[in-house]
């Protein structure tokens, strides 16, 4: 083990290194860009053995990335925002293909306007694609995470790929002390790359040609199984790697204080970072509040999320993305799992990298919480507006 | 290197029962990239009637290991699928096997990509000129005159030149062929299978449906294009361009067959065929091709 000051794309780029990915094809994006960087000066400088295919485009990079594991080899990619979204073709062939792919997303906004700032909303745009999706909160998470996607990814039970996310700028271009474990203890705890076939002329197999319906229904009830079976998995893969490393998450969903809390805060990101320390404000202050910290919307922890929060006295939902027409996407899915067992609020904050300070999250709890003892949460969805835009009317009047 | 027919191996590729169509050229090209590619080689196939052909899993109508793709990125899955395989210390024939459409249009920019890149693999154009598979709506390689569902009276456009363009590209083997000389086909197949890099080949694969002729002509109509000059056949190599031997024969203006025989026999041409205007357009369309091959078959063989 040894300690590194790094940024959150160069922890991407350490565990690449270390999982011994094969083959890496990605297309640089702001503010990805840094992990294609590092991992082609990795390459050619001999620290890390993989091919290099750089490609023209995002679309290309995941094509690459699954071509490279149809054939039998690890393989990774990374982009973000318009990039995701440029991918999200390939993103449901290589899920349904069941081939283990491992990728880093560096969240960010999607345009018009030009935004290359923190945002959900590219991520929360690829819940439907049989992805397993992780969002980590710091950069030593992000590099414990994107190790541990490798033999997430390619579990018998699982054979899905997995995304790893970290919020752009905050994470990605910010330095922070990192452990990076050695060669040789990431070699002993992730075994050698398993997959369900291979494309090549021994095994001499059709991929993705044409299916009777029956099958293909079949076949996309099978991806649910995985990612039931996910849910299992990742709790032990977290378990394992602790043992290992001496680093534990929680596995789907970090719950802090939540136990003896009244009332629960659910997000996902760095801005936990900023959500716990308002935490610590608002129980000075005798609110008893919790956090629970999504680290895998996908599998959606459903069933920790009903055991640990359904007889709370109400859950404040901070979404960085939108669901336009609707609410907040974190919001639909938490509602999805709870609704009805306790009072809910979703929030819309820090949209396009908004900044949103320890002091917004109270202000909003304590708000949350007056309605709540007042038996008036009407309001499902607020927003927070920027600071400058605090006193915007709300709506329109017909 | 002359082929002979009598060299071919003689196991089934296109299995029987296949969904290909009467006379459809895929199915024969396809098995003329088996028989000259031999067990050593992977498919990589976007979306197009290649994609049918195959059938329903868990069987196959084509004995070969195809990976099938998303239309837009077959060249760049190939590409991965190369590098996998290098990284393995394997040497495996990694083939695209891409429409015209796949290929010119939505595919163009994965293609034009792997080529600056000069990755090891074959990128076979199997040209139907139009998006057959959908229901013949022109691509930009449907040949001006040509009658679709989204061009009828005529395409107006030129066919786009899409070898040239690969040669610019300045891979290292770029070659023509078509359905109607196999043997021709099997050998530039072999030819570029020998080569490091990114090897193109487009192969014309006339389509009865599409084109509307009798099924029984595909490979007729596959020699008429290369004897009326309009797909002239070559071999870029090397950094040379040489004219095929099949298309040599039909090289000096006379000796070339009429365009009318080509075109009366499809009745995509029918507005063609009964204006002998029209039929200019064709014309132009071979002393086009004719300019550009003469151009750089001079240019790159006088160099030294």
């Amino acid at each position: 083990m040894v300690m590194k000051t790094l940024t959150g794309n160069f922890a991407v780029a350490e565990a690449v290194r270390l999982a011994r990915a094969k083959v890496i094809a990605a297309y640089p994006i702001t503010p990805q860009t840094t992990i294609v960087e590092r991992l082609s000066e990795m390459t050619e400088k001999g620290e890390l053995e993989a091919k290099m295919v750089r490609v023209e485009s995002e679309h290309s990079a995941l094509a690459a990335t699954l071509g490279a594991a149809a054939a039998g080899s690890r393989a990774f990619t990374a982009t973000a925002s318009h990039g995701l979204l440029y991918m999200h073709e390939v993103l449901w062939w290589t899920a349904s293909s069941r081939l283990p792919v491992v990728m880093a997303v560096a969240a960010r906004a999607i345009g018009a306007p030009w935004n290359i700032h923190v945002d959900h909303n590219d991520i929360m745009d690829q819940r439907d694609t049989g992805w397993i999706i992780g969002v980590a909160q710091e950069n030593q998470e992000v590099l414990d995470m994107t190790i541990q996607a490798f033999r997430i990814s390619e579990d018998p039970y699982i054979y899905l790929p997995v995304m790893i996310a970290l919020d752009g700028f905050i994470l990605t271009h910010t330095v922070a002390p990192v452990e990076v474990p050695d060669q040789k203890e990431i070699d002993e705890w992730l075994p050698p790359r398993r997959q369900p076939y291979i494309v090549s002329p021994e095994t001499n197999i059709v991929m993705g040609n044409l299916t009777s319906d029956d099958d293909y229904y079949m076949m996309r009830y099978s991806i649910q199984v995985a990612q039931e079976v996910a849910k299992k998995i990742i709790e032990e893969v977290d378990l394992s790697y602790g043992k290992t490393f001496g680093r534990n998450y929680g596995g789907l969903v970090e719950c802090y204080k939540c136990d003896d809390a009244d009332y629960v805060m659910l997000l996902m990101g760095s801005w936990a970072g900023d959500a716990k320390e308002a935490l610590n404000i608002l129980r000075e202050r005798g609110i008893n509040v919790g956090l629970a910290r999504i680290r895998f919307i996908r599998p959606w922890p459903s069933e920790i999320l009903k055991e640990k929060l359904k007889n709370k006295k109400g859950i404040i939902v901070f979404d960085r993305s939108i669901s336009f027409g609707n609410v907040g996407q974190l919001f639909i899915e938490t509602a999805s799992t709870l609704y009805g067992m306790t009072n809910m609020r979703g929030v819309i904050a820090g949209l396009g990298g908004v900044d949103v300070k320890p002091e917004d999250f109270v202000g909003e709890v304590v708000a949350f919480v007056d309605d709540v003892e007042k038996g008036e949460v009407y309001d499902t969805i607020r927003w927070l507006l920027p600071p400058k835009y605090r006193d915007h009317k709300l709506g329109v009047t017909l | 290197m002359p082929v002979r027919l009598s060299d071919f191996p003689r196991i089934r590729y296109g299995m029987p029962g296949n969904a290909a169509c009467p006379g459809c050229p895929e199915a024969m090209g396809l098995r003329y990239v088996k028989m000259a590619l031999g067990d050593n080689a992977v498919l990589v196939m976007p979306a197009g009637c290649s994609s049918v052909i195959q059938g329903y899993e868990p069987k196959s109508g084509i004995n070969f290991p195809i990976m099938n793709i998303v239309f837009a990125s077959a060249a760049s899955l190939a590409s991965g699928m190369k590098a996998a395989f290098e990284s393995q210390g394997k040497d495996v024939n990694v083939v695209v096997w891409a429409g015209d459409g796949g290929t010119g249009d939505i595919g163009f920019q994965a293609l034009s990509g792997a080529a600056e890149r000069n990755d090891d693999i074959i990128y076979i154009c199997v040209d139907n000129e139009a998006y057959m598979n959908t229901g013949i709506q022109r691509s930009s390689l449907t040949p001006a005159g040509a009658w679709t569902t989204t061009t009828w009276t005529g395409k107006k456009e030129y066919k786009k030149n899409l070898p040239m363009i690969m040669i610019a590209h300045d891979v290292p083997y770029v070659a023509t062929a078509s359905v109607g000389y196999p043997q021709d086909f099997i050998d530039k197949l072999r030819n570029a299978s020998l080569i490091r890099g990114f090897k193109y080949i487009h192969l014309l694969a006339p389509c009865p449906v599409g084109w509307k002729f009798d099924p029984r002509y595909t490979a007729k109509i596959g020699q008429l294009a290369v004897q009326t000059g309009l797909w002239p056949l070559f071999e870029y190599m090397n950094g040379k361009l040489k004219i095929s031997p099949f298309s040599r024969l039909y090289r000096r203006p006379e000796r070339k067959v009429p365009i009318m025989e080509y075109i009366k026999l499809q009745g995509r041409f029918a507005n063609l065929a009964k204006d002998p205007e029209k039929i200019k357009i064709l014309e132009k369309e071979i002393e086009r091709q004719w300019e550009w091959i003469e151009i750089l078959e001079k240019a790159t063989n006088n160099k030294k």
